[in-house]
């Protein structure tokens, strides 16, 4: 059985070796960036069908994001909407003949993990001033700062590991399935796969989006705030 | 038994007490979480965030028993 963890490389531009994973994000992101520069392109007062769904995406987000971080939350949206759109169209690859999302292999959920890593640090350092956030690692007591330094790692790590997991294991069952079963058996179970893509999505987001809100909350509030009371 | 008979076996512990465990204090969880929302469904987006954030953290030792299990399998150091 070949590993999962394997990464097939697709072609080799000069000395740099191409992967699979890495060329689906790419055209995916292509893709991605393309559709938002059209519909960025002709914004009107009165919107059409396109920017009225698109709108009302971007406001959802915002308005997801706002019960986490109350104040300032469009600061966030761009990042965490981004991510959060790549994230769904990535895992709703699945479902896509002759493709496989990019997020069933390490380097991807690697590197979005690194980036929330980065931007928890760049949100906090930009709230609080560099002195500021590094004072967070000693709070209550410098006795914790391995605790803080541990806490850091671990989850970034497990925040990786989680969509890899959860991604990488859909298709091990599908091949698993698709191997003893015939024609039509694994239609249920890729439609179950692309509901947990997107659960893993909103998981992914609203953990980054936590994470970032502990990092930007002001320190005399231990816990990171989770909503407003009283929103149905 | 050879070296990667053990190692199977070992993957087979990690991943099985990894479902077991986290399982039920995953229930145990969203046990508490619907009785909350039960009560109180007003509440609801606040514990279902706070929900969610727990759960992460639980499944993050489910993750970790599944991270032994492929290093045993597919990177395993003591098999060359």
């Amino acid at each position: 059985m070949m590993s999962p963890l394997v990464d097939s490389v697709l072609l080799h531009l000069g000395p740099v070796p191409l992967a699979r994973s890495i060329l689906t994000s790419f055209g995916l992101t292509a893709i991605l960036g393309v559709l938002a520069y059209f519909v960025q392109r002709r914004l009107t007062v009165q919107p059409g069908r396109l920017q009225a769904l698109v709108e009302l995406l971007v406001t959802t987000l915002q308005d997801q994001i706002g019960d986490v971080i109350p104040e300032a939350p469009q600061r966030y949206v761009p990042f965490l909407g981004t991510l959060f759109i790549y994230l769904v169209c990535a895992n709703s690859l699945a479902a896509v003949p002759g493709l496989t999302p990019p997020t069933d292999r390490i380097e991807t959920t690697s590197a979005l993990a690194l980036l929330v890593f980065a931007s928890v640090y760049v949100y906090g350092i930009r709230a609080h001033g560099f002195l500021g956030y590094l004072k967070h690692f000693f709070s209550p007591s410098p006795l914790l700062f391995p605790i803080h330094v541990l806490s850091e790692i671990t989850r970034t790590f497990a925040l990786a590991m989680r969509l890899l997991g959860n991604m990488m294991s859909h298709g091990v069952v599908l091949g698993v399935v698709v191997s003893v079963a015939g024609l039509l058996v694994p239609v249920p179970l890729i439609a179950f796969g692309l509901f947990t893509g997107a659960v893993q999505a909103y998981i992914f987001t609203v953990l980054s989006t936590v994470y970032i809100a502990a990092a930007v909350a002001e320190p005399t509030a231990n816990a990171p705030r989770t909503g407003k009371e009283g929103r149905a | 038994m050879t070296v990667q008979i053990v190692s199977i076996i070992g993957a087979v512990i990690a991943v099985s007490m990894g479902a077991i465990f986290p399982a039920l204090g995953e229930s145990r969880a969203i046990v508490a979480a619907m009785d909350a929302i039960a009560r109180q469904p007003e509440s609801a987006p606040a514990v279902s965030r706070t929900l969610f954030v727990g759960l992460a953290m639980i499944e993050a030792i489910a993750i970790y028993c599944l991270v032994v299990a492929l290093v045993l399998l597919f990177a395993n150091p003591l098999v060359h």
